[in-house]
């Protein structure tokens, strides 16, 4: 990734962020939130910037690099462009963890993302086993095919677990699972971040392998690469990620479709480069994107996972074209 | 170079081993080939050669230790195999394609040491891809493509060079262009084992070849001694004759028409 590319993304990064601080019920000038953000300036301001939108900003800025990261290792391990951790029912796993531990009544900060990771884990394996018995995961579609039969089979999963809830948890859980950066808040969204940082150096750590891998298996093993031992390691890392997002906004699909074809159209042309571009385009896009669901049916809200497929969704049938 | 005896090989869960007992030795600076009709063995073996399958019986040896005792790194930095199918799904400029060449070299945040490139350059140079280091790798014509992966396999470093079936999908000059390199890169000292189809064009360029049938060696030796009719008759299970090519006398196998034995 070149100086010029890092540097335009994180501007874009920047001009979402503001965007994300500064528009809300109180509008809110550029200047006033920069200035609100260090503590400055007027204190209704303050309250707002720092109280409410900063924690809404950073998750939506921590979710949108860790969807992102997650759908960039994907594509490379299964060298399929069209990957992404909830079509491939790795969100909707980690969303099955994520309820149970809420319906037994664990909800430790720290435990949501895990539950939501043995969750995200559990659907790698069982979306890789049907695949293959479907007829092989080389076949991009049947891997798509059976991605989104387990991820409907994990809502059905979480619909019978809250079948007995009572109805405010309910309509909370719908709404989570539609995805919102609505339940911003420090105590979870510094585990969320730990988790996702952490996924994140694992994956641009293990870049290199990454760029073998991408290869095919034959190529990856003719350099030396033990196969079977780096690929389990990108699944575990890319599940961490989908994990942690969804334990902090729940299921938002096809960002972590379009954003890695985003990076490797502006020209990244390593895994690390995506990697790093994707996270940073990730996190623009899913703070403008929250800023679309929160302003275009003023005062409604709409869910942030409704805003990214309707934008994801012509996107993938796009892509979907180009395939064999 | 690479020497394997008495190589069994078997897929997991196979009743069957897909390679039963072969030997054979592919020296440096010569092109040894291994052919034989679908199912013979000749990928199993590559696959072993690939460390992704292990032998159930016998010994495949590198430089005269066991395979076993290298590690998956060493191997790919002895010897280089080219496998028979890649399409990268993200192109990538060739030079940084044939640059994971080095990967066996290097941990994580490797940078390109002077060795690095040392290596690298005499890899270009030798498989003479210069003139498309910066075009991406889904626009190169499909003899460029293999030139540019064998580029890469010479990075590697290694003395021995395995290819699996690198002419299948070329036209006649851009296939000639790659035996060609194959047989220069022998003459330079490296050791080049090739498995093919193309029996007639291995048969002018291989300096030994092994005849596999059903996991066996059915003759390995010589062009002249392995390309006989009544061996590649019943290998192949087809009517044929051997004759020799006009241009350099080579023997060449001609199937006859309409009386399959099949």
């Amino acid at each position: 990734m070149s100086w010029r590319l890092g540097l335009a993304l994180l501007l874009a990064l920047l001009v979402a962020v503001t965007l994300g601080f500064a528009v809300g019920s109180v509008p809110l000038a550029p200047d006033v939130v920069w200035r609100a953000l260090f503590g400055a300036g007027d204190a209704s301001a303050v309250a707002i910037v720092q109280g409410l939108r900063l924690p809404r900003v950073a998750l939506g800025v921590v979710v949108g690099a860790g969807l992102a990261a997650s759908g960039t290792a994907l594509q490379a391990t299964l060298r399929n462009p069209l990957a992404e951790p909830y079509l491939l029912g790795v969100s909707g796993g980690a969303a099955v963890g994520a309820v149970l531990t809420v319906v037994f009544g664990l909800t430790a900060p720290a435990l949501l993302p895990l539950s939501a990771f043995a969750g995200a884990t559990l659907a790698v394996v069982l979306v890789l086993l049907v695949a293959r018995a479907a007829g092989g995961r080389a076949d991009p579609r049947v891997l798509l095919m059976a991605g989104v039969v387990i991820g409907a089979f994990c809502t059905a999963a979480i619909m019978v677990a809250l079948a007995t809830a009572p109805e405010n948890t309910v309509r909370g859980a719908l709404w989570w699972m539609m995805g919102s950066l609505g339940d911003a808040q420090w105590t979870s969204l510094r585990w969320i971040a730990l988790y996702v940082a952490l996924g994140l150096a694992l994956l641009i750590w293990w870049g290199r392998d990454l760029d073998v891998l991408s290869l095919g298996e034959d190529a990856a093993a003719s350099l030396g690469l033990d196969v079977e031992r780096v690929t389990r390691r990108i699944y575990l890392s890319a599940s961490l990620l989908a994990a942690a997002t969804v334990a902090g906004a729940g299921l938002i699909g096809f960002v972590g479709l379009i954003v890695p074809a985003i990076a490797r159209a502006l020209g990244t042309r390593t895994s690390r480069g995506t990697l790093i571009a994707s996270a940073l385009a990730g996190g623009a896009l899913v703070v403008a994107a929250d800023v679309v669901a929160r302003t275009v049916l003023r005062p409604t809200e709409l869910p942030l996972g409704a805003v990214t497929a309707l934008v994801g969704v012509p996107f993938f049938l796009w892509r979907l074209r180009g395939q064999r | 170079m690479i020497r394997v005896e008495d190589l069994v090989l078997r897929y997991p869960g196979a009743a069957e081993p897909a390679v039963r007992g072969v030997s054979f030795a592919a020296e440096a600076g010569r092109v040894t080939a291994v052919v034989g009709p679908n199912g013979s063995g000749k990928s199993t073996i590559v696959r072993a050669l690939l460390g992704r399958l292990a032998p159930e019986r016998g010994t495949l040896t590198l430089d005269g230790r066991p395979a076993g005792d290298y590690t998956r790194r060493e191997v790919a930095t002895t010897v280089a195999v080219v496998p028979q199918r890649e399409e990268p799904v993200f192109p990538m400029q060739v030079r940084d394609f044939i640059a994971l060449g080095r990967y066996p070299h290097g941990g994580a945040f490797a940078g390109r040491s002077a060795e690095d490139r040392g290596a690298i350059d005499r890899a270009v140079a030798r498989a003479d891809v210069a003139s498309f280091l910066d075009r991406p790798t889904d626009a190169l014509s499909g003899g460029e493509w293999q030139r540019v992966r064998i580029a890469r396999a010479l990075a590697q470093g290694g003395r021995a060079l395995v290819l699996d079936e690198p002419t299948t999908f070329l036209d006649i000059a851009h296939e000639m262009a790659v035996f060609e390199l194959l047989d220069t890169l022998a003459r330079g000292g490296q050791a080049v084992l090739l498995v093919s189809h193309q029996l007639n064009l291995v048969a002018r360029f291989a300096d030994h070849i092994v005849l596999l049938h059903q996991g066996r060696v059915a003759a390995s030796g010589t062009p002249d001694t392995v390309m006989r009719g009544d061996v590649l008759e019943q290998v192949y299970e087809w009517p044929l004759v051997v004759a020799r090519d006009p241009a350099v006398g080579a023997p060449v196998l001609v199937p006859l028409r309409g009386r399959g034995t099949r």
